[in-house]
């Protein structure tokens, strides 16, 4: 809260106390509130529309890029895949073409075959040739299968019926993994035999296992049952149910967001490979892929954050200051308005004062001298019976004219300087003067007036009209301040060789710590309502400045304050 | 021989009254009611001290003053004011007046300023005198010349 206080600016609470011709131009408040809303608005609003249409557009690209590697990825290892089946096809084909029936039932030749097949192609486990009747009547390979009877299987009927047939991969009689695959040869008269082969499942694995994959992939095959065919990294083992859903028949290759069990969302490449069970698949996890991107993301919010913060620093700073100048030079221009219209009136006062004592001055004279004429009658007559009785009302007469002018010339002596001049003053004389006028009001109150000013007080070059309307408005404000019976002491003293200070005491109400920073503030006043213009102790701080002094003041709440003017005994020279 | 005074003012009452209380005091006193009156009245007659008000309709009491001291510079002259500024007591000062006085003023300041004055001119005559005097002496021709 009080950091709150301290950075808030002068403007924030300001008020205009005194309604009237010199209201503010401004309100500070809503200049402020539309300067930073506007420009923060004009600011940002593009700078984080562009973020976003930024963000989406690479993060969109981002993930066509890793779409389209996943696909690219499945489409050429289904084609590997594919070539490699179709290139054992293709030798079967041959041995099948290439051999008559006899030859391929003589165990020797079938043996040499698939030595020949082992070196020539590869991958090729065993060979054997099945009868019309599903009878295994050769084999050649490391299992003992002669005689076996397939009559029975499925894939014997579908090969009958198809002609080729590529199998899953299954255990079958000889408990290891492996796929089969078979074709039919067919004489003019009708099918004759079938030759079988079984491929090593290894060379397979390599095929797929082999593939560099980034974002922890995994390649492997499923049946269209979703069995796995080939072991997988993380989706299951070889003959297991696949952990994924068998995705749907398609020609061509598709890849597909997915988010697994656990939800992690992972990015799905497949592929039905044409002619056989398979489906080829390629899983990846696409936080890893993303993971660059994520990187950059931070950066790329991480700077908006800055520059968002930076701006509106700025902003905040800029518009702030901005219009605390203006409040500042709008202030300015209050007080100066205020000054001048106070010492207009103050020059009006004079003038007034000044055109009624030279008005009363001239009757004075007549009556002065015509009271004074009759005086001078009644001494020339002697022995004159009511002499007595006629020179005391005339000596009244001439004391009162006196007294008269006495308050004229005094009128007259505190209306005649209004006009800046500096002269040799003497501070006594002008302290006095005020004095006079606040006579009455002091003896009313029963204020007791203590002046306390060394005769010896070296005089000062100052202004007379200034120090009057300072010490004038000292007075008033101290009288102001106290209750009836107080007590107001000014003293006066040099200070050092250069100065002379002169010290206002009253024992009235004292000022509150929190008020005496602001006394001197123009429109901070405690009277208002009461006709107070907040302005007395502004002006009289501005007079004393302009006469190269210094004012201070010191309070206490319930004890008195008092003022302490510090006057330079000479006026530097005037920077004009 | 009576000192001879002229007041110059525009307030009639005042003027009278002022000018008997002088007479009942023994002096030869004249009376005018503006500037202009006051000039043409010295042009014929001789004047040791004049009591000039300042502020008058028509001529005023400084333009009046400059007027005396191009006629009769050995007449003395003060000021009587009931508008106390510094700046035309300065003035007037400068034009070579003896003095100035605040109305209302005493009977007794005024009384001593114009002996005062009176002195003044006096011994500024007796000094001219004095001069008049060795010159002739120096050269008695002078008498001739001068007359």
């Amino acid at each position: 809260m009080s950091i709150l206080k301290r950075i808030k600016p002068a403007f924030w609470d300001h008020q205009d106390l005194i309604s009237g011709p010199h209201k503010a131009l401004f309100n500070f408040r809503r200049i402020w509130y539309a300067t930073v809303l506007l420009t923060s608005a004009v600011v940002l609003l593009p700078l984080i529309t562009m973020a976003v249409i930024d963000y989406k557009v690479t993060q969109h690209n981002i993930e066509s890029a890793i779409l389209l590697r996943t696909a690219r990825l499945v489409s050429n290892t289904q084609r590997t895949i594919s070539f490699f089946l179709d290139e054992r096809r293709a030798a079967l084909r041959f041995i099948e073409q290439d051999n008559t029936c006899e030859e391929l039932k003589d165990p020797e030749r079938l043996t040499s075959l698939l030595e020949h097949l082992k070196k020539g192609v590869g991958g090729f486990v065993d060979l054997g040739i099945i009868e019309f009747s599903g009878l295994h009547v050769n084999y050649a390979g490391p299992y003992n299968l002669q005689g076996v009877n397939y009559s029975r299987q499925q894939w014997f009927k579908e090969v009958m019926e198809r002609g080729v047939y590529t199998s899953d991969v299954f255990l079958g009689f000889r408990r290891t993994p492996h796929l089969v695959v078979a074709i039919r040869h067919d004489l003019p008269e009708g099918p004759c035999y079938v030759l079988r082969a079984s491929l090593d499942m290894e060379k397979f694995n390599d095929l797929l296992s082999n593939l560099e994959m980034a974002g922890r992939g995994d390649a492997f095959l499923i049946n269209r049952e979703g069995l796995l065919q080939t072991p997988s990294l993380y989706h299951g083992k070889v003959f297991e149910k696949v952990s994924l859903p068998v995705p749907e028949y398609a020609p061509r290759t598709r890849v597909l967001e997915w988010k697994n069990a656990s939800g992690l969302p992972l990015i799905i490449g497949y592929r039905y490979i044409a002619d056989t069970p398979f489906i080829l698949m390629v899983v990846k996890q696409k936080e890893v892929l993303m993971k660059p991107w994520y990187e950059t993301r931070i950066e790329l919010i991480g700077f908006l954050l800055a520059s968002i913060t930076i701006v509106l620093i700025v902003i905040l700073g800029g518009g702030t200051y901005l219009v605390n100048r203006i409040y500042l030079a709008d202030q300015r221009r209050v007080m100066i308005l205020h000054e001048v219209e106070y010492s207009n009136k103050m020059a009006s006062i004079g003038r007034l004062a000044a055109g009624v004592a030279h008005e009363i001055n001239n009757p004075l004279a007549i009556i002065n001298e015509k009271a004074g004429l009759i005086k001078d009658l009644l001494s020339l007559k002697e022995g004159f019976a009511d002499k007595e009785q006629l020179l005391d009302p005339i000596n009244s007469i001439l004391a009162s004219v006196e007294r008269c002018g006495r308050i004229t010339r005094r009128l007259l002596g505190f209306a005649r300087h209004m006009d800046v001049s500096i002269q040799t003053v003497n501070l006594g004389d002008i302290v006095q003067g005020v004095l006079d006028f606040l006579d009455k009001e002091a003896e009313y109150r029963s204020i007791a007036v203590s002046v306390d000013i060394p005769g010896d007080l070296p005089a000062i070059e100052s202004d007379r009209g200034k120090l009057q309307q300072i010490f004038l408005n000292l007075i008033n404000n101290a009288f102001a301040a106290m209750e009836d019976n107080g007590h107001l002491a000014i003293t006066a003293k040099t200070e050092g060789r250069d100065f002379v200070s002169i010290t206002v005491a009253d024992d009235g109400c004292g000022i509150p710590e929190n008020d005496l920073k602001r006394i001197f503030e123009p429109f901070f006043s405690t009277k208002i309502g009461s006709g107070g213009t907040g302005l007395g102790l502004s002006i009289t701080y501005g007079l004393v400045q302009e006469l190269g002094g210094k004012i201070s003041v010191q309070s206490e709440v319930g004890k008195g304050t008092s003022f302490t003017i510090t006057l330079p005994l000479k006026q530097e020279q005037k920077e004009r | 021989m009576k000192t001879r005074v002229l007041i110059v003012d525009d307030e009639e009452e005042f003027v009278n009254a002022l000018s008997k209380r002088l007479r009942i005091r023994d002096y030869d006193v004249t009376t005018s009611l503006s500037g202009e009156e006051a000039l043409e009245k010295m042009k014929h007659y001789l004047f040791d001290v004049v009591i000039l008000d300042v502020a008058m309709p028509g001529m005023s009491g400084i333009e009046t003053l400059r007027e005396i001291k191009k006629i009769k510079p050995l007449t003395e002259v003060i000021m009587l004011t009931g508008h106390a500024t510094v700046e035309s007591a300065i003035e007037g000062m400068k034009l070579g007046a003896f003095d100035y006085l605040l109305k209302p003023c005493e009977t007794d300041d005024l009384i001593a300023k114009i002996n005062l004055a009176y002195n003044r001119k006096a011994e500024h005559e007796e000094r001219i005198r004095e001069a008049k005097v060795r010159q002739i002496l120096a050269s008695p021709r002078t008498v001739l010349e001068d007359e």
